[in-house]
């Protein structure tokens, strides 16, 4: 009995250090459960095998693809497109989102523009870039990247408004160049706005990446959605979405935990409990 | 010249409304003065215009050029708050005036010297108030300043901290040799502290009144003269109606 209690008390004394991990396994709950919900209707014949194809087929698929090599192929063509997409239009954003910030002449100039452009959806220069810019990566790429200027560039605006001034006036009282003063006190108190708009950006930069290439392309997770609806295979065309989400989902949890070690400073309020 | 910072016939007005009519102030090496006063009467705004903050002003701001010798401006300014950056430790603040070429050093001495000194690599949200206005205190010291301009400085913290902080205060601007040019609402604060106390008051506000304080350092808080000091310069805030 008492060997017996001797134990209990040394699995909970185990207890809490295995309680953040079950907590991180929570997630996982509900998509199991959606899978196994899915394979037994499909098996069962409730759901018509060839609109919706069961969770092990699609499984299959993506073996076959990744065996021949196709998946790579694929993921690393829309990958390279986010990636020049996202970079070349953040990068432009946070240059230009700053010198705004910066300056409230060239907020004059450049806001009631930027505010124009912005109403565009977006999906509306395809064409147009179709047309200046052929069908190969150049219009892809700047597609994503106008997708991804915006919400870091509206972002670091406002964090740059919103910064308190009298952190900026310790600046001036150390007379601070301009570039000193931005690098050294505007873009880190801006930083917080700036992770919304680039995590927001990045969603937005997969987002594109599919407009893009379900229009005009031989490669990309894109590509292959528009290929299995064109051979009618819907097995194909929800391996390119899962395959979407997992990219999706990894590319912004690079950014989270950039974002949770660049922040860690903040004396923010971080939820409630577990 | 021997005066470090002279202030002369300075008019302040903001939006029309006249804050400063014609005050002139100079501090004296080693000296400590403050300007007291009630809100809203234009002192902060003084220091301000001192600290080279408000270029809007007119009348004279000359500066000694020994306050031009070695790095910066030879003025070490505190505000209010510490206005610490919070993505910075406690040292990187310390010496934000320099960056990346701090001098590790004198960064240890000053925070030896404010009594944080297990703290460098402290982030300011763990600071309490009283520790994030000594480590504000210590930034200001960084530049090796001449004269050292505090804005209310400890009107954010508690009573006991207060104190002590006044105590370290009088320390370093005696350690250091440096003037001081301290603006408050606290009329202890500023007759334990000062070598001279100007009231200003008024709409707009003048110089008042300047009352010197000619007792020895350490002084005693409970002391009669101080007591008597600090009952001048109530009746005089209360003939120029400040309260």
């Amino acid at each position: 009995m008492s060997a017996l209690n001797l134990r209990l008390s040394r699995w909970a004394e185990r207890l809490p250090s295995l309680r953040p991990s079950l907590a991180n396994l929570r997630g996982w709950a509900v998509p199991l459960a959606l899978l196994l919900g899915l394979e037994t209707l499909v098996r069962s014949g409730i759901l018509p095998a060839h609109q919706m194809p069961a969770p092990t087929q699609v499984a299959q698929t993506l073996f076959h693809l990744a065996v021949s090599g196709e998946l790579l192929r694929h993921i690393n063509a829309s990958l390279l497109r986010v990636a020049g997409g996202f970079l070349i239009g953040a990068g432009l954003a946070i240059v230009i989102g700053t010198w705004v910030g910066l300056s409230r002449r060239a907020e004059a100039y450049l806001e009631p523009t930027f505010q124009a452009l912005r109403a565009i959806p977006s999906l509306a220069w395809v064409p147009l870039l179709l047309l200046w810019l052929g069908i190969d990566e150049t219009p892809k790429v700047v597609l994503i990247a106008l997708g991804a200027f915006f919400p870091v560039y509206l972002a670091l605006l406002a964090g740059i408004r919103n910064i308190d001034r009298k952190l900026v006036e310790v600046g001036q009282l150390y007379q601070l160049s301009r570039f000193a003063l931005v690098r050294r006190i505007l873009l880190p108190a801006a930083l917080p706005n700036l992770f919304t708009g680039l995590r927001g950006a990045l969603s937005l930069s997969w987002m594109f990446l599919v407009a893009a290439e379900l229009i005009a392309a031989t490669r990309g997770l894109g590509y292959l959605l528009s290929d299995g609806r064109e051979t009618s295979r819907p097995d194909l065309v929800i391996a390119a979405i899962l395959l979407l989400a997992v990219l999706g989902k990894l590319s912004d949890s690079l950014l989270k935990y950039w974002e949770t070690r660049a922040l860690s400073w903040r004396d923010s309020y971080q939820g409630g409990e577990n | 010249m021997s005066a470090l910072l002279q202030l002369q016939n300075i008019h302040k007005a903001y939006d029309g409304l006249r804050v400063l009519d014609d005050v002139s102030l100079s501090l004296a090496p080693g000296e400590i003065v403050s300007l007291l006063g009630p809100s809203g009467c234009g002192k902060s705004t003084l220091l301000r215009i001192a600290a080279g903050l408000d270029q809007d002003f007119s009348g004279a701001l000359e500066f000694n050029p020994l306050l031009q010798f070695g790095r910066g401006t030879g003025i070490g300014v505190v505000f209010q708050e510490p206005r610490l950056m919070p993505w910075l430790n406690v040292a990187q603040n310390v010496s934000f005036a320099d960056g990346w070429i701090a001098d590790e050093k004198w960064v240890q001495q000053l925070l030896r010297d404010v009594g944080l000194s297990g703290h460098a690599d402290a982030l300011p949200k763990k600071l309490s108030g009283g520790q994030a206005q000594r480590a504000a205190i210590a930034r200001g010291l960084y530049g090796k300043p001449h004269v050292l301009l505090l804005d209310e400085p400890f009107s954010a913290v508690d009573a006991f901290t207060r104190m002590k902080l006044q105590d370290l205060l009088s320390e370093l601007a005696e350690r250091y040799e440096i003037a001081v040019l301290l603006v408050t609402h606290d009329l202890d604060e500023a007759f334990y502290l000062s070598d001279r106390v100007l009231i200003l008051g008024g709409t707009p506000s003048r110089l008042q009144r300047e009352l010197a304080v000619p007792l020895a350092r350490p002084r005693d808080r409970r002391s009669a003269e101080l007591a008597y000091l600090r009952g001048e310069a109530l009746t005089e805030l209360y003939q120029s109606h400040a309260i």
